[in-house]
């Protein structure tokens, strides 16, 4: 019976934290939308949506009612399974990264103590990396399935970004692990949060070739290429209707969470409130204090990204593919080099 | 070629310097732009709960008038119809019978009188050929409507509330049109 010889309170304690993410994150996103359109309105010198609730707050739910009932149509000709699959698969995609970010240090908790992440593994850069090269699969799923050309060239487009920005972003993680010597995000953060500098203080160039990548990783302006309106009407979501296209819209707003959740966990302390002694408070206190930092590093970076979006116009195609192999990968090469001799001239 | 004025200003295409083209500078200048616009004024007039008042000469929703002692003024001489660019007015005359004499001011009258909200252009022309002053552009315009049909007005959507009779609805309706 060594089956049964298992912590299985550690299974349920996990299955409710991995809920407690999953439906936290989505609510947040509920509502990124909603600061997505207000944040476009205010830098516009609009007010934006007002009229559902209280200070429009309403809205996202009024949103996601409308796509809701909107009819469901799947394209005689398109692969009807693939078609299906797309959304969901880009959906998935983009949840799974949470798995691996510590949102936070323990709580005590009926004599336990449960640990504010899902899955500690000793990979979870790698993990990160493998999970974000995976999310182009529900684009290009998509793209492909609806048998329409905007959609295909859509996909293509996808595709060849995710692949051109993705090893500007490698080499950066890469620059990042040199200079924390591990893969584990929990030893990451914890490292910034015992005493060190956050890693932005030792990577900024990494950080910022991170975060341009990031941003072209989530399709967002100004890389926001595969669903390019003038050019190919919607992209590659341009035959969904209803909720399929709600995911395929929400995915990108779970993307931009979970990057900004990575990019704080990695180089801007992830739960470390700065100037403040954890130690000084009860550990479920600090714990709950370390959730909320984290929380509000991500809201400052979404805001970063809404920001971006709504000032720089969209790149041109070969703009894009110039940035991202003749300038991002040998600035993360040189930001290797440089690293490496930082680490040499330490020994 | 000469320039006819001393305000153009001639584009700058030097090439760019190596600040100009790391781009991220710029891209910081623009991003503090947007951001100021944060914290300007906001010109949206938030339309049910706020009106933007209408300048004192705005032609709205036609009202047909009447005299001191509550009669109407028209006549339906079809002056106004003539002088209709649209062709939105259509009226159809009567003879005012004996005892009707507290309802219309001569003895003829508009038994129906229609403008179509759809047509008319609100340039006023009617109001200006009307010999009795009987019909005037208010300070309202048409609400919405779901049908067509709704669009066309006809005489109890057009005349004011009786003087006499009527005295605090034409007040109310004063008050909404002031």
């Amino acid at each position: 019976m060594t089956l049964l010889a298992f912590d299985w309170a550690m299974i349920i304690e996990k299955l409710i934290l991995i809920v407690i993410i999953v439906l936290t994150t989505l609510l947040i996103t509920l509502y990124t939308t909603f600061g997505e359109r207000k944040v476009a309105a205010i830098l516009q010198d609009r007010p934006g949506p007002n009229r559902a609730g209280p200070f429009g707050l309403l809205q996202p739910l009024a949103d996601g009612l409308k796509l809701i009932m909107k009819e469901e149509i799947i394209p005689t000709s398109a692969s009807k399974w693939l078609f299906i699959l797309g959304p969901g698969l880009a959906m998935t995609a983009s949840l799974m990264t949470s798995a691996v970010i510590p949102w936070g240090t323990e709580i005590h908790l009926f004599g336990r103590t449960i640990e504010l992440q899902v899955a500690d593994i000793n990979i979870g850069l790698l993990y990160v990396f493998a999970v974000v090269s995976m999310g182009v699969y529900g684009i290009m799923i998509g793209g492909w399935a609806s048998n329409n050309k905007f959609s295909l060239m859509s996909a293509l487009r996808a595709a060849s970004q995710a692949i051109s920005y993705e090893i500007a972003m490698g080499l950066a993680l890469i620059a990042l692990l040199m200079s924390t010597g591990s893969l584990s995000l929990k030893t990451i953060v914890a490292d910034q949060v015992t005493g060190n500098w956050w890693n932005v203080v030792y990577q900024p160039l990494g950080f910022l070739i991170f975060f341009i990548c990031a941003m072209a990783e989530c399709n967002r302006t100004p890389f926001d290429l595969p669903e390019a309106e003038n050019e190919l009407n919607f992209g590659y979501h341009q035959e969904y209707s209803s909720m399929k296209l709600g995911f395929y819209l929400f995915a990108e707003y779970v993307n931009m969470i979970m990057s900004s959740a990575i990019m704080a966990s990695m180089y801007f302390g992830g739960y470390d409130l700065p100037f403040f002694d954890e130690s000084t408070v009860a550990p479920n206190i600090a714990a709950i204090i370390g959730v909320g930092t984290l929380l509000i590093k991500i809201v400052l970076f979404v805001f970063l990204f809404m920001w971006i979006r709504w000032t720089i116009p969209r790149f041109r195609y070969d703009q894009l593919m110039n940035l991202g192999w003749k300038k991002m990968i040998p600035l993360a090469l040189i930001n290797m080099l440089i690293t490496g001799a930082f680490i040499l001239s330490k020994l | 070629m000469q320039a006819l004025t001393n305000k153009s200003i001639a584009v700058n295409r030097s090439p760019m310097t190596i600040w100009e083209r790391l781009y991220l500078i710029n891209i910081i200048k623009g991003m503090l732009i947007t951001f100021s616009h944060m914290f300007k004024k906001q010109p949206t007039v938030r339309y049910p709960e706020q009106k933007r008042e209408f300048s004192p000469v705005f032609r709205g929703l036609h009202v047909l008038n009447r005299d001191e002692e509550g009669r109407e003024n028209c006549t339906a001489c079809g002056l106004c119809a003539v002088a209709c660019p649209a062709e939105a007015i259509t009226m159809e005359a009567a003879e005012r019978q004996v005892g009707e004499e507290h309802l219309y001011k001569e003895e003829k009258y508009a038994a129906k009188y229609e403008i179509n909200m759809l047509r008319c252009i609100f340039c006023g022309l009617c109001e200006e050929a009307c010999p009795k002053d009987a019909i005037y552009l208010s300070e309202t315009f048409a609400p919405a409507n779901y049908t067509r049909k709704g669009f066309i007005y006809d005489k109890n959507d057009l005349l004011i509330p009786n003087t006499l009779t009527n005295a605090t609805e034409l007040a109310k309706a004063k008050g909404v049109e002031a």
